[in-house]
C-alpha cells in the first residue's frame, strides 16, 4: 500500500519539528518553574550545601541554559524522562505504568462516543431539520454543555452510592484475587462510570458533527443522482450519505484525543483510576513539575500517533486521498446541479 | 397510437419566486421519439427535468399531470426513467467504485441479486464503450476523466433498462471532442433499447443532431414546438430565430462534423 | 441590524441571549445582592436546600450560604472565561495575521508552533502553568488562553489568505498602504466574523476549564468558584449531594447558554449569507 506508506512518511516527517518544539517548551516550563530537581531532592531526603553542589554537578545543572537544554534533549532521545522524586522511581518507569490504565479508559470512552454518537447523528441527519432532528440536536448540545467531572460524579451518586449498582472507584477490586475473565469482568465494571462519563460527553460532538455532515451530504448532487436512480431511501441514507459524512467525523476522532487526555485528567481523579490522568494530578499536588511535563511529552507523543493511524483510517475511507496532501481534511464541496435550479429561475 | 409519456398543464412555482419557473407546459412524448429541450439557463428546462422525475425541492407548487399511458403504474426512477445529469464528477458518489454505483441500480430495480448485478454493470460499462470493462468497474469516479464518468453515468442511467431517457444538459460540462461522442453514444443507445429521449440543451445545434423535435423554452415557457427540420429552417418565433442565429457558425461547423474544423 | 432581529428569532439565539442575560446580571449584582463575603459562615452547616427561605439553596460543610457562592462564582467564571476567550481571539488572530502575511519561512514555523500547541492536551498544559506559577485569577486566565489561541490563528490565517488577494486589498496595496497598515485596518476587520463564530466556543470551553481547575484545587484560592464549590461538596457526597450538584447545574446552564447562543450567531450569519 504505497499510497499509506507516502502518507505516513510526510506525518512522521512533519511531526518531528512540532516534537522538538512541544519539548523546548517543557524545558523553559521547567526552567521557569523555580528550584532544580536537586532542590526537590533535598526537600525530600535532606542534605548539605556541599552534596547539592555535588549533585548540581552530577546531573549537569550548574551549565548554561543552552547546554541544559542539549542534555535534555540528548537524555529524551534515549528515552529517558529523568527522575521523579516523588515517587523516587524514573519517570518513564512510572508513566509506563500508568499508560495502559488510560489507554484503556480512552479506547472505551471513545469507542462508545464515537459508536453511538455517529449513529445518533444518522439518526438525526437522515432527515434534517425533522422533530428527532431538532429534539437530538439539542439535546446534544445540553449533554456537550456538562462538565465530565460533574457527570461523573452525578453517575457516582445515582449508580454507585443510591442504587449501589457500581462500584465507587478505583480500576479493580483491590487485592480480589481474580484472574483471567473474572478479572477483566472486575475492571469493566469499575469502568463503567468513568466511560460513561467521559464518552457521553464527547458522544455529543459525534452527534452533532455527524448531523452538519450528513446535511452537508444531503446537498450533494450525487444523492440527487441517486435518487434520480431510484434507489432506495434507507440505501441513500446508509451508503451513500451516511458513508460520505463519516469522513470528517473520522477528521473530529484525530482533532479530539487531545482534548480527551485532558479530560481524562479529572475524570480519573473523580474515580481514583491510576492512569495518566490522575499521575498529573499527583504529580502537581505533589510539586513534582519534572514528573508533570514528562506526562505532557507523553502525551503529545499519544496524540501525534494517535493522529497518525486517524490519517491512515482516513485514506482508507477516501480513495480520493494520497498524493495532493491539499486534499487531506478536505471534505469536497461541489456546487452545480441543485444550487443551479433551486436558486432562482432567472 | 398512445403516446408513452404525456404532459398537461404543467406549472412549477419555487418557494419565495416571484414568477413561475414552469408555466402551463404540455406536449405529447411517443415511445422511441427524441425530444430536445432548448432554452437560456432559467427557461425552465431543467425544471421540466427534475418535475417529470419528480425531484423537485420540497415546498416547491407543482400542478399539472404526468402520464403514462402504456405503463399501467406509476413510473418509477431508475427503472422507467433514466437521468443523466449536467456534471458526471458530482452525480457520482465520489467515493464508491463506479461499477457498484452502476450494479446498485441493477439490484434496485431488476430484482438480480448483487453477483449478477456486478456483471450486469461490467456489460454495461462495455455497451457505453469503456475499455477494459472490469478494469474500470474497480475504479473510483475521480480516477477517471469527465467523458468516462459520464459514460458511467450514463450506463448507471440505463442500468435497469428505462422507457425513457432524460439527458439534462449531458454534455455541457465537458469539452468539444467529448461532447460528439457522448451526444452519438446516447444516439446509439436510444435506438438500440428503443428508449424516448427528453434531451435538455441550451445549444440548439447540437441539439438538432440528435432530436427529432424540438421545444423551445423561454421564461418558463414553451414557445415553440415542431419537427427539428421545420424548426430549424422555419422558425417560427423571433426568439428561436436569435438562438439559431447565435449558433450559426457552430451549425456550420457541425455540418461536417467535429473534430474536424474546431481547434 | 437585520442580523441581530434574526439571532433573536432562532429560538436558540433567544434562550440563549435569555440565560447569558441572566447570568451577566447575576454576576454584576452580586455584590449588592450578596453583599457580604460568600467565603464567610452565615447558618449552620450542611443545611438542605429549601428548609430555611433566608438561605434558599442550604449552607456547605462550614455553614457558607450556596446561593451567595453561586452568584459571586457566576462573578468569577464569566470574567475568567471573556478574559481568556478575549486574551485567545486577540494573539491568535494577531499571529495568524501576521503568519498569512509574513509567508514563507516565518508562516512555516508560526504554524508549527501551532501545530505544537495543538500536540499538547490543552488540559494538561493549563495545569501545568498554573502549578508553576501558581494558581490566581490572572494566572488561570493565562493557562485557557495559552491553549486557546490556535483556533483563531488557524482561522484567522486561512481567511486572511482569502482575503488578500480580494479588489479592495489589492487597491490599498495601489495607493501605497504598509502591509501592515493594510492588515491590521483593512483586512482584519473583515477576517474576524468567522473569528467571532468560534468565540462562542472559547468561551464555554473555558467556563469549563476553569470549572475543572478549580475543581482540581487550581483555582484562586481568594475566590468561589463553581468548580471548587463542587470539589468541597465531594467530600461529604453522600450525605449532601446537592452541595456538589447545584454548582453543576449553574455550570451546564452557563455553557449551555453560550452554546445557544454560538448556535444563534451561526443562523443568524448563515441566513445573511443565503443558505438556509
Amino acid at each position: 500500500m504505497p499510497r499509506a506508506l507516502i502518507l505516513l512518511r510526510r506525518r512522521l516527517l512533519t511531526a518531528i519539528p512540532v516534537l522538538l518544539l512541544v519539548v523546548i517548551g517543557t524545558f523553559f516550563l521547567l526552567e521557569a518553574a523555580g528550584g532544580d530537581a536537586v532542590d526537590a531532592y533535598i526537600a525530600s531526603t535532606g542534605g548539605d550545601a556541599g552534596l547539592i553542589e555535588q549533585l548540581r554537578h552530577q546531573w549537569g545543572l550548574d551549565q548554561s541554559a543552552g547546554a541544559r537544554l542539549a542534555a535534555y534533549l540528548w537524555a529524551l532521545a534515549h528515552l529517558d524522562l529523568g527522575w521523579s522524586v516523588s515517587f523516587s522511581r524514573p519517570i518513564g518507569e512510572v508513566i509506563a505504568e500508568r499508560l495502559p490504565n488510560t489507554l484503556l479508559l480512552m479506547g472505551s470512552a471513545t469507542a462508545l462516543s464515537f459508536g453511538l454518537g455517529s449513529a445518533l447523528g444518522i439518526v438525526a441527519g437522515a432527515r434534517p431539520g425533522s422533530l428527532r432532528d431538532r429534539a437530538l440536536s439539542i439535546g446534544s448540545l445540553a449533554l456537550y454543555a456538562v462538565p465530565g467531572f460533574w457527570l461523573g460524579l452525578v453517575l457516582t451518586v445515582i449508580f454507585a452510592v443510591q442504587l449501589r449498582w457500581l462500584p465507587l472507584s478505583g480500576m479493580e477490586t483491590i487485592a480480589s484475587g481474580k484472574t483471567g475473565l473474572a478479572r477483566a469482568a472486575d475492571i469493566a465494571r469499575h469502568l463503567v462510570l468513568p466511560v460513561a462519563a467521559l464518552g457521553f460527553i464527547y458522544l455529543a460532538l459525534y452527534l452533532r458533527t455527524m448531523r452538519a455532515a450528513m446535511a452537508e451530504a444531503w446537498r450533494q448532487d450525487f444523492v440527487l443522482a441517486a435518487k434520480a436512480r431510484g434507489l432506495l431511501r434507507r440505501r441513500i441514507v446508509l451508503i451513500h450519505v451516511a458513508r460520505n459524512a463519516l469522513l470528517p467525523l473520522v477528521t473530529v476522532l484525530g482533532v479530539q484525543s487531545a482534548a480527551m487526555l485532558g479530560g481524562s485528567v479529572v475524570i480519573e481523579t473523580v474515580f481514583s483510576i491510576p492512569g495518566l490522568g490522575r499521575l498529573a494530578q499527583e504529580a502537581v499536588a505533589s510539586r513534582d513539575t519534572p514528573l508533570l511535563l514528562g506526562i505532557i511529552l507523553v502525551s503529545a507523543v499519544l496524540v501525534i500517533a494517535i493522529n497518525l493511524v486517524v490519517d491512515l483510517v482516513y485514506a482508507m475511507l477516501d480513495p480520493r486521498i494520497g498524493r495532493d496532501p491539499g486534499k487531506l481534511q478536505g471534505f469536497r464541496m461541489r456546487s452545480g446541479y441543485r444550487g443551479k435550479n433551486s436558486g432562482e429561475p432567472a | 397510437m398512445t403516446p408513452r409519456l404525456s404532459i398537461q398543464d404543467i406549472s412549477v412555482r419555487y418557494v419565495g419566486a416571484a414568477v413561475p419557473a414552469l408555466d402551463r407546459v404540455s406536449f405529447d412524448l411517443a415511445a422511441g421519439e427524441r425530444l430536445a429541450v432548448i432554452g437560456e439557463s432559467g427557461s425552465g428546462k431543467s425544471t421540466l427535468a427534475l418535475a417529470v422525475v419528480g425531484l423537485l425541492p420540497s415546498r416547491t407548487v407543482v400542478s399539472g399531470s404526468t402520464d403514462w399511458p402504456g405503463l399501467g403504474h406509476p413510473p418509477v426512477n431508475g427503472r422507467d426513467i433514466g437521468f443523466v445529469f449536467q456534471d458526471p464528477g458530482a452525480s457520482l458518489d465520489p467515493v464508491m467504485r463506479v461499477g457498484r454505483q452502476i450494479a446498485e441500480v441493477a439490484y434496485t430495480h431488476l430484482g438480480i441479486g448483487w453477483q449478477a448485478a456486478h456483471a450486469t454493470a461490467i456489460e454495461l460499462i462495455g455497451r457505453v464503450r469503456l475499455p477494459e470493462p472490469a478494469r474500470i468497474a474497480e475504479a473510483f469516479p475521480h480516477q477517471l476523466s469527465g467523458g468516462q464518468r459520464q459514460r458511467v453515468a450514463i450506463a448507471a442511467a440505463i442500468a435497469a433498462r428505462p422507457k425513457l431517457l432524460i439527458a439534462d444538459e449531458p454534455t455541457s460540462a465537458l469539452d468539444t471532442i467529448v461532447q460528439a461522442e457522448i451526444v452519438s453514444l446516447i444516439d446509439r443507445l436510444v435506438k438500440e433499447d428503443g428508449m424516448s429521449l427528453i434531451f435538455i440543451s441550451h445549444d440548439i445545434a447540437l441539439a438538432s443532431t440528435i432530436a427529432d423535435r424540438i421545444a423551445v423554452f423561454r421564461a418558463g415557457r414553451m414557445v415553440e414546438i415542431g419537427k427539428t427540420e421545420d424548426v430549424v429552417a422555419v422558425p417560427r418565433e423571433a426568439y428561436t430565430r436569435t438562438l439559431i442565429e447565435a449558433a450559426v457558425i457552430p451549425l456550420a461547423t457541425s455540418a461536417d462534423h467535429a473534430g474536424g474544423g474546431q481547434s | 441590524m437585520n442580523t441581530l432581529r434574526r439571532f433573536f428569532a432562532t429560538p436558540e439565539g433567544a434562550a440563549g441571549a435569555a440565560i447569558l442575560g441572566m447570568l451577566v446580571l447575576i454576576a454584576l449584582f452580586a455584590p449588592l445582592l450578596f453583599p457580604q463575603d460568600p467565603l464567610s459562615i452565615a447558618g449552620p452547616p450542611l443545611l438542605h436546600p429549601f428548609t430555611d427561605w433566608s438561605l434558599p439553596l442550604g449552607t456547605d460543610r462550614l455553614g457558607r450560604d450556596v446561593l451567595a457562592g453561586i452568584v459571586h462564582g457566576a462573578r468569577t467564571s464569566l470574567a475568567v472565561a471573556l478574559a481568556a476567550a478575549l486574551a485567545s481571539i486577540v494573539v491568535g488572530a494577531t499571529v495568524g495575521t501576521i503568519a498569512s502575511f509574513a509567508g514563507g519561512l516565518v508562516d512555516e514555523a508560526l504554524m508549527r508552533l501551532v501545530d505544537a500547541f495543538q500536540t499538547v492536551p490543552g488540559f494538561l498544559l493549563a495545569l501545568a502553568f498554573v502549578s508553576i506559577v501558581g494558581p490566581s485569577l490572572a494566572v488561570v486566565v493565562v493557562a485557557i488562553a495559552l491553549s486557546a489561541w490556535t483556533g483563531p490563528a488557524r482561522i484567522a490565517r486561512a481567511e486572511v489568505l482569502s482575503i488578500r488577494e480580494r479588489d479592495y486589498v489589492a487597491a490599498a496595496r495601489v495607493i501605497g498602504m504598509r502591509p501592515s497598515e493594510i492588515a491590521f485596518r483593512e483586512i482584519l476587520p473583515n477576517a474576524l466574523p468567522p473569528v467571532l463564530a468560534l468565540s462562542a466556543i472559547i468561551v464555554a470551553s473555558a467556563i469549563l476549564i476553569e470549572a475543572a481547575l478549580s475543581f482540581l484545587g487550581l483555582g484562586d484560592p481568594n475566590r468561589v468558584t463553581w468548580g471548587g464549590m463542587i470539589a468541597e461538596g465531594r467530600t461529604v457526597l453522600r450525605s449532601a449531594p446537592y452541595l456538589s450538584i447545584i454548582p453543576g447545574i449553574a455550570l451546564v446552564l452557563a455553557v449551555l447558554g453560550v452554546y445557544l447562543a454560538g448556535e444563534g450567531i451561526v443562523e443568524a450569519t448563515a441566513a445573511r449569507r443565503g443558505y438556509t
